[in-house]
């Protein structure tokens, strides 16, 4: 009896201190923001903090389509000047005024961060910003440029009086912290938390929550753990292996989307002797891969329905191209590659390679979901075809420099690789220029194509869609390109990844294509 | 006694400097740091604007002068990741390695020799027997799952104690603690528990065997016959005798506890200087892996000192001195 009045005074205390705290979110973060300087580091979880703080002139929403942010309307007016009319009566966390002097200024500063590992120099450079008058500025370009409004979109706007002038480490102390987003800065501590608090002078849908805080835990299984002991509200990067466990958990809601990133296997086009091929009795063979035959096999090979429901525990989407569906520049008319052996067997005795020959499969073992363990899967499925696969994993520090540039020329050093690709600007031309058009190191694309695949024709439409403005026909260009180089199988994409994040009941978060977990995306039912 | 204090920090200065070698050349081979960095979006202009930055395209050696030069001047060099300088970071996270390690040991010393002093004396009681099988599992159950299993049981099942993280923290002198406040004891309770188990049961070892040894010894027989209270033989005299093994072990552990913190840093999601290395190596953040190991050796160094000089104190026979080495 006496236990019977305890838990029940305990579960009362619950509930009236679950309506006090409701104002407050506590989100657990698979990893942690490494600065609050938002042009410090181009990466993930420092964009998914900006975004709390700061606005940039034109949003991406869920599925990373652009929406009005400091800027109302924007619109090429010639060749090569694009014209963005800014949001008046916008005010910064100081009370000072949004301008476009804050505009010129932080496209001044966003690519000459001091020791910044990766600047935004990626999404600035070719673009001058100029003054027209306090709410309208012009982007001006050397060539015709239709990205501009995807480039801008990841640029947080700093304040022109602390701000742009403000070093790393003044964002850090918050001096500096100062945007016009939904949240204001509170305090940081690395390694600990992040707290921020309502901005109720918000231009926006103001956000339901007073205050948030964000706690990196990068332990999977403690993540979870915390959310189940009520410590955080909400939690990113569920493990595979617990999802099923808290789906089933009346305390929890789950709520998944597919990401922009594709997981795909590069293939050595260049060599005429690849380093990780070899015939079945050793000897040295001429490089199979740069047989279309053999990279169709390969692709035929591959059970992608079997990778999605056993080796992802059905978090994944079977892949037919570099982005699912619903993004700009996909080609419609491209579906998986049916699984199909016997086909590849007998395109591989057509290629003259009715023996099979052995190849390694390389792939990190720590950067993507489930990453050696589908490395492993595909190893099996292409040696049940005849091409003995061994598998060869590693941590990503020494993987992706090896895959980049190992071999002793300086060149990608392995044969046959899994990767992955986010799309950034959330469009098809992201995956394209890097991935499959010819490496160009002074066009600077290309700049990731590890198995350094070319093909002109592609080169060709990729270019003319860079520099078409109007867009319907880069659509048409994009999907084009995508199926030319998918019927070639410049890459074999597997699947698309899907994330899960988890909240506790009477949350919900709204799943982002781009990864990024975000206070604004939590909801209340 | 000065000499040999002198001639020990020498020492532990040529260890150093030999420990920056392999370290900084070391981490070299795994790779270089670029692709961990670069946003993926990156093009070749840009990722090679970034080695030249971080001053990747210089060759190794010239790389390692310039550092030997900076740490002449006390700068260790800045962070690829966070762009601080590598020493401020791990000072900075340092108060909370710390005060899990301090707290650890306080458990280790607290639990274990009461336990192992009453294994001791009554080693055929239940009590003791269940002590030490206890202790056997604190030795071989690996630190990762008994941290779950700790979170599992007392945050998710029963909800007592906070899950992960530090608590609030209060500034003392001129670092900031969170053993000061209510909330930060509770925070700091699993994590530390976790850290000492192993420390917990080694001490209830060695405590119980030097005392198994000392009661049969002829001083304590001496003692006895003397008609001295049994309270008094075993507090002053066996204690003295048995606390120098302890004290040596459990000296030299304590730096493990600093330096092996990584795996219940990472579980408890505690803002260390463990948890700031593990993320350093897996990102190839090369000044944070330096600057970490050679501080690693001045404190495992300092902290074999530090029980020198306490084992002179507890054991008159032992004198401080070179051994001409």
């Amino acid at each position: 009896m006496m236990k019977l009045t305890l838990v029940a005074a305990a579960s009362a205390l619950a509930l009236s201190t679950g309506a006090a705290m409701a104002e407050k979110l506590t989100i657990g973060l698979a990893s942690e923001p490494t600065s609050i300087d938002p042009q410090f580091h181009n990466v993930g979880p420092n964009n998914a903090l900006a975004m709390h703080i700061f606005d940039r002139l034109i949003l991406q929403d869920e599925k990373q389509q652009l929406m009005p942010g400091l800027a109302v309307s924007w619109k090429p007016i010639d060749d090569l000047t694009w014209e963005f009319k800014l949001r008046e009566g916008v005010k910064f966390h100081d009370g000072t005024d949004f301008t476009a002097d804050d505009v010129i200024c932080t496209f001044e500063r966003a690519p000459n961060v001091p020791n910044s590992p990766a600047s935004f120099a990626t999404y600035t450079k070719g673009k001058t910003a100029v003054k027209i008058d306090n709410y309208t500025v012009h982007f001006k370009t050397e060539a015709p440029y239709p990205l501009m409004g995807n480039d801008v979109s990841t640029v947080s706007i700093l304040s022109d009086s602390v701000g742009c002038n403000g070093t790393t480490e003044e964002f850090n102390n918050g001096t500096a912290a100062v945007g016009t987003g939904p949240f204001k800065f509170v305090s940081y501590t690395p390694g600990q938390s992040i707290v921020l608090e309502r901005n109720e002078d918000y231009w926006g849908t103001k956000p339901e929550w007073s205050e948030v805080e964000l706690r990196p835990i990068t332990s999977g299984p403690s993540r979870v753990a915390a959310l189940l002991a009520g410590d955080v509200d909400v939690i990113s990067g569920v493990p595979t292996t617990d999802i099923e466990v808290l789906k089933n958990d009346g305390e929890i809601t789950v709520s998944q989307g597919p990401s922009n990133r594709v997981i795909y296997l590069h293939m050595d086009h260049f060599r005429e002797n690849s380093p990780f091929i070899t015939g079945k009795d050793g000897s040295e063979i001429k490089n199979p891969l740069m047989d279309v035959r053999v990279r169709t096999a390969i692709s035929k090979a591959i059970a992608r329905d079997i990778i999605v429901d056993r080796v992802m525990e059905g978090v994944a989407l079977p892949a037919g191209q570099v982005l699912p569906d619903g993004f700009f520049g996909v080609s419609e008319n491209l579906k998986p590659v049916e699984y199909d052996p016997e086909g590849a067997k007998a395109l591989l005795a057509e290629a003259g390679y009715a023996d099979g020959f052995k190849m390694t499969i390389h792939g990190p073992n720590d950067r993507y979901i489930n990453d050696a363990k589908i490395a492993e899967a595909v190893a099996q499925m292409l040696s049940r075809v005849g091409i003995e696969t061994a598998v060869e994993t590693m941590p990503r520090s020494v993987y992706f420099n090896r895959a980049s540039r190992g071999s002793p020329e300086g060149l990608p050093e392995f044969s046959f690789i899994l990767v992955g690709w986010g799309a950034g600007s959330g469009e098809a031309s992201s995956p394209l220029k890097a991935l499959i058009h010819t490496y160009d190191q002074e066009a600077g694309l290309g700049a990731t194509n590890r198995g350094r695949y070319s093909n002109p024709e592609i080169d060709a439409i990729i270019r003319q869609a860079l520099a078409t403005v109007d867009d319907a026909a880069r659509q048409d260009l994009l999907a084009k390109a995508t199926e030319m180089a998918m019927e070639d199988v410049a890459i074999i994409p597997t699947h698309f990844q899907v994330n899960t994040w988890a909240a506790r009941k009477g949350l919900t978060y709204t799943p982002r294509t781009d990864e990024y977990t975000i206070a604004m995306g939590v909801a209340k039912d | 006694m000065t000499v040999f204090i002198i001639r020990r920090l020498l020492q532990a200065a040529v260890v150093v400097m030999l420990m920056s070698v392999i370290v900084f050349f070391g981490v070299n081979v795994i790779g270089d740091p670029v692709y961990m960095l670069v946003s993926p979006d990156a093009d070749q202009a840009e990722i090679a604007a970034t080695i030249s930055r971080l001053g990747l395209d210089r060759p190794i050696w010239e790389q390692y002068w310039l550092f030997l030069k900076g740490a002449a001047q006390g700068d260790l060099g800045n962070s690829f990741i966070f762009g601080e300088p590598a020493l401020q970071l791990i000072l900075q996270h340092m108060p909370a390695t710390l005060e899990l390690a301090f707290s650890a040991l306080f458990l280790s010393i607290a639990l274990g020799i009461p336990l192992g002093l009453y294994a001791g004396l009554y080693p055929d009681s239940r009590i003791s027997k269940t002590v030490m099988a206890a202790s056997i599992l604190g030795f071989s159950l690996p630190t990762f799952w008994v941290g779950l299993m700790l979170i599992i049981l007392f945050a998710v099942e029963l909800g007592w104690l906070p899950s992960t993280g530090r608590g609030d923290t209060v500034k003392v002198l001129w670092f900031h603690t969170s053993l000061a406040t209510w909330d930060g004891l509770q925070h700091v309770f699993l994590p530390a528990l976790n850290l000492a188990l192993l420390k917990i049961s080694l001490a209830i070892r060695l405590t119980r065997a030097g005392v198994r040894e000392a009661m049969g010894q002829d001083y304590v027989k001496f003692a006895r016959a003397k008609g001295i209270s049994t309270r008094r033989i075993i507090s002053v005299h066996v204690m003295k005798n048995i606390m120098i093994p302890v004290v040596t072990v459990m000296g030299l552990e304590f730096g493990s506890l600093i330096g092996f913190s990584v795996v219940t840093e990472s579980i408890f999601a505690w803002p260390g200087m463990g948890k700031l290395l593990i993320d350093a190596i897996l990102q190839l953040d090369r000044p944070i892996v330096v600057a970490y190991l050679m501080i690693m050796v001045l404190f495992f160094v300092i902290i074999n000192l530090l029980v020198d000089i306490i084992y002179s104190l507890l054991d008159p026979r032992v004198r401080l001195q070179d051994q001409g080495a």
